[in-house]
């Protein structure tokens, strides 16, 4: 990377950029913070790199290397070192890193500027950290999936407190495992689908543990694919233009506390096996093909204690089996539940349900789910025995619905009086909808 | 002072002191009050409000309208032996039955709900559609009751064809809809479904709270029509134009009736 | 003042009102007289254009009663069942009536003598028949209106308010006043009128003075004078052509 900061002279035609200065020093071991950080690190001699302006007091401290460019320190320092970046603007050609052990640590988040043309930083070493830089302008290409921080093949890298601007992937993982992303800022261009990229992604990347990053603006907010063991915990990922998480082919993956907001189609999770997801939010995915949550080809997976709330769909069902679906929240979505036929096996017990236009819809008579203990607002019976369990099974898939089902214009008739007349009559008569039931549906909302 | 404002003047004063209309605030509110009583948050005590306009305006307007004209009957050959046009008499005793009608609507809902704006997230935008669309109801329905009234000169009868008129545009013009997309479910029919929906004034206000209120709903299952109708600004400002259009028609109807006809 | 000429009005194929002329002179007092459906209402209505005539036409000083109504501002209505709206005090009703005819002089004294300024905040709905009789004929009076037009004035007057309101007729018959009053109490006819108009089927069987039909028909009273006209009496003054000219009524 070119160094720009001559003291306002530019050397090489650039405009300078003020405070860009940069300087390798190398400390002695044992340099009080610094140091623990190192030792967290497998290397016995770790070294720390500190780029910083060039400033007498600097280079008169011992064990400090000052260097000119991030290029040349990172290809200088020894495994285990620190590189400290100064505030400033780098440009030049693509980092790579390729010693272990290097932390790479940004002081007044000094920019990584893409200028549109390249990737900014690229790993290629195990037991690297990452923080306190700022990526911006990869540029897009639509030959290559351009990220701004790819991580090829490492382990444990340690992604933490970045700022990506612009990017078309933020963080890429492919093939590296056990890292750890925590609490970085990706705010995409928002551009469509096709020339859009995702926040953060991972591609045979298990056991990543993907933590309170924010995240709008890309394709997909969070992506995962073939990387199981991983779990994701309090990210918040918004306004992203097709999913806020999209999943595939991990399984023994968690989820919670994060909050997916008006993702173009939602979060979507797909060909994997014993999936948890806990306390998130699903939240206002709007569209003809957005859901809060979309399960497909999910087997033994729990969804416990999940705000399903604004969606088109809340949460939509499709080849998932063996699910336990509890304590989730289902507020004024259109479809709360829409199970597919081929669900089977999945058990919905307390969970609510308020002001959806349809709580429960399929597409079947038979279905093999089953719902125990649910709180519906849609219930009109009553509880003499006083178990708090109403007397009489209630039963969520509404005749309307199953119209709507099958032909959606009649959507048009939505909370028109004829169809709670339909429904009134299918309450009475129960001829046509499925055999769906809850026996013992709650009388108090459980939350 | 203008002929008209002084027949108004009259209707609301009367009226305004009607305990009847004073029943109907006090019901509206009291189904509002309950609701949010019954710990409902914003949305779903809006969307029993909905059902509860949806069904009980059109209900008191023709009722109380087709009385009221037929109570009236009376004062008005009174005021029309005075040196008065008709048609002043008609617009002032038209809005002199709308305007109590659209108030007692107004408040009835407009205190339970101005007492709990502070402590819900009330969904103000479908709030004040659903305050449009109750007072355009109120307007076509009172337009509605009087063309009624002055059609049919046996109460009976009349009270007879309102709660008929009531019945058919409340429940049986949908259900005859409904009947049409099951008959006709393969062919595309977004735009003669728009169209029906335009031909009936409580399925216009529906749709209308629907923009505000369902629209994730409506948009997450239909074609590019209603998607166009309920997703952008076009939608309700459709329906709010079809509801006036609605307010207007039944009015002159009733007016030409009652310009025509012999006391 | 007034003269109906060739009236024709059916409703549906029942013919109400079948060629009635008749003319009403000011400083006379007329009563029309007839049986139930006989047709005086529709005639009032016709004349009050409350409803359209099929045929005919009806002239108020020599002018032709037309759409706009403003020739109304001459006459003075009181309807056979006065209602009003129910929850108006009689002060707002006469003020409004009163802001509907800003430019008419008021003679105010039937409402005093009714008494119905003490009941002026009284809401209309809380009165009785007769009280709203009280104010629906102070109201016709009030404006000193060239026409009065009394449609059975008297149901439900007490005797006292009854003899207030003859004493009202009889003042205007001597301001000049031209009075059309219908009823079914011949007897109080016999002290008002001066001229009588009987309609059966929508047909005049007679117009003339009072005195006329006593002489025509031989009787002192007009009780059984009006029962010998029903009993198919024919005259001469009721031929077809030639009937319903009270004096000089009718404009050349």
């Amino acid at each position: 990377m070119r160094t720009e900061g001559c003291g306002g002279v530019c050397t090489d035609g650039r405009p300078a950029v003020r405070g860009a200065r940069i300087l390798a020093v190398l400390l002695a071991l044992g340099a009080a913070p610094l140091a623990a950080h190192a030792q967290a690190h497998a290397h016995a001699h770790a070294q720390v790199t500190v780029m910083a302006p060039p400033a007498a007091s600097a280079s008169a401290r011992p064990g400090v290397v000052v260097y000119a460019g991030l290029a040349e320190a990172v290809a200088a320092a020894a495994p285990g070192s620190t590189i400290r970046i100064a505030a400033g603007t780098y440009r030049g050609p693509t980092v790579e890193v390729r010693t272990p052990g290097l932390s790479i640590i940004g002081e007044g988040w000094p920019t990584l500027d893409g200028e549109g043309q390249r990737e900014l930083l690229v790993v290629r070493a195990d037991d690297v950290t990452v923080r306190g830089l700022r990526f911006v302008n990869t540029g897009v290409s639509h030959m290559q999936d351009r990220a701004a921080l790819r991580v090829i093949e490492s382990a444990r890298c340690r992604i933490l407190e970045n700022r990506f601007r612009d990017a078309l992937f933020a963080i890429y993982l492919q093939k590296s495992s056990g890292c750890e992303v925590r609490g970085n800022e990706i705010i995409g261009a928002s551009r469509d689908e096709t020339s859009n990229g995702n926040g953060i992604h991972l591609w045979y990347s298990p056991h990543t543990r993907v933590l309170d990053n924010r995240i709008r603006g890309q394709r997909d907010g969070i992506y995962f694919e073939f990387s199981r063991g991983s779990e994701a915990r309090g990210n918040r990922s918004e306004g992203n233009r097709r999913y806020g998480l999209h999943f595939m082919f991990s399984d023994s993956c968690r989820y919670e506390r994060n909050t997916f907001r008006a993702n173009g189609a939602g979060v979507a999770v797909m060909y994997s096996k014993g999936v948890t997801m806990v306390g998130n939010g699903f939240l206002d995915a709007k569209g003809s093909a957005a859901y809060g949550l979309l399960l497909k080809e999910i087997t033994d997976g729990a969804l416990t204690g999940n705000r399903f709330a604004g969606n088109s769909t809340g949460l939509y069902l499709e080849g998932a089996s063996r699910l336990s679906i509890a304590d989730n929240d289902f507020v004024e979505n259109g479809w709360a539940v829409r199970l597919m036929a081929d669900a089977e096996d999945s058990r919905f017990v307390g969970n609510l349900f308020r002001g959806n236009g349809f709580d429960v819809a399929t597409n079947s008579r038979t279905l093999r789910s089953s719902f125990d203990g649910n709180w519906w607002d849609a219930y009109r019976g009553y509880d003499l025995d006083r178990d708090g369990a109403g007397d009489v099974p209630h039963r969520p898939v509404r005749l309307f619905a199953l119209v709507v089902e099958k032909h959606p214009e009649a959507l048009i008739l939505l909370r028109a009086p004829v169809s709670a007349v339909l429904d009134g009559a299918e309450r009475v008569f129960p001829v046509l909808t499925p055999a769906l039931a809850d026996p013992r549906p709650l009388m108090r909302a459980p939350r | 002072m203008n002929a008209l404002v002084l027949v108004l003047r009259a209707g609301v004063r009367d009226l305004a002191r009607n305990r009847w209309l004073l029943a109907y605030a006090i019901v509206l509110g009291a189904i509002a009050e309950s609701l949010f009583f019954f710990g409902g948050t914003g949305n779903q005590v809006l969307l029993s409000l909905l059902n509860a306009t949806l069904l009980l305006v059109p209900l008191v307007a023709l009722v109380f309208g087709t009385m009221h004209v037929y109570a009236s009957r009376e004062f008005v050959e009174l005021l029309l032996a005075q040196p008065l046009p008709r048609r002043a008499v008609f617009a002032g005793l038209y809005l002199g039955l709308a305007l109590p009608l659209a108030a007692a609507f107004v408040v009835g809902l407009g205190v339970p709900l101005a007492l709990h704006a502070a402590s819900s997230d009330a969904p103000w935008r479908a709030l004040w559609y659903l305050a449009c669309a109750g007072v355009l109801l109120t307007a076509a329905f009172a337009g509605i009751a009087m063309a009624i009234a002055l059609r049919t000169d046996d109460r009976l009868r009349g009270m007879a064809v309102a709660l008929g008129a009531w019945f058919v545009l409340t429940i049986g013009y949908d259900a005859a809809v409904l009947a049409l997309v099951s008959a006709f479910g393969d062919w595309p029919l977004e735009r003669p479904l728009l169209g029906l929906m335009l031909g009936n004034p409580v399925d216009v206000a529906r749709v209308l709270v629907l923009t505000a209120l369902d629209a994730a709903a409506l948009l997450g299952y239909t074609g590019a029509l209603f998607r166009r109708a309920f997703g952008t600004a076009l939608g309700p400002v459709l329906a709010i134009a079809a509801l006036m259009l609605w307010a207007v028609v039944p009015y002159l109807f009733a007016r030409r009736r009652f310009l025509r006809r012999d006391f | 003042m007034i003269s109906f000429d060739g009236l024709r009005k059916a409703y549906g194929a029942r013919a109400v009102l079948d060629g009635v002329s008749l003319g009403l002179v000011p400083g006379r007092v007329t009563g029309l007289v007839g049986p139930n459906g006989s047709g005086k209402t529709t005639l009032i209505k016709l004349l009050l254009g409350l409803a359209r005539a099929d045929a005919g036409r009806i002239l108020l000083a020599g002018a032709p009663t037309d759409e706009d109504g403003a020739y109304r501002a001459r006459i003075g209505y009181a309807p056979q069942s006065p209602r009003f709206p129910e929850n108006l005090a009689i002060g707002e009703i006469v003020a409004m009536l009163r802001a509907l005819r800003p430019t008419a002089t008021l003679d105010e004294s039937l409402m005093d003598d009714f008494g119905l300024r003490a009941e002026w905040a009284t809401p209309v709905g809380t009165l009785s028949g007769g009280w709203r009789q009280k104010v629906s004929l102070a109201c016709a009076f009030l404006f000193r209106p060239d026409v009065l037009i009394l449609d059975e004035p008297t149901a439900g007057l007490d005797p006292i308010a009854a003899g207030v309101f003859k004493q009202a007729v009889r003042h205007a018959r001597e301001a000049g006043r031209t009075v059309l009053i219908t009823s079914h109490i011949l007897s109080e006819l016999e002290e008002l009128a001066d001229d009588v108009a009987f309609l059966t089927d929508g047909r005049l069987r007679f117009a003339g003075p009072v005195s006329l039909l006593l002489e025509q028909t031989g009787m002192r009273r007009l009780e059984p004078a009006i029962a010998a006209l029903l009993g198919g009496l024919r005259l001469a003054t009721t031929g077809p052509g030639a009937m319903g000219a009270g004096r000089d009524a009718r404009p050349a």
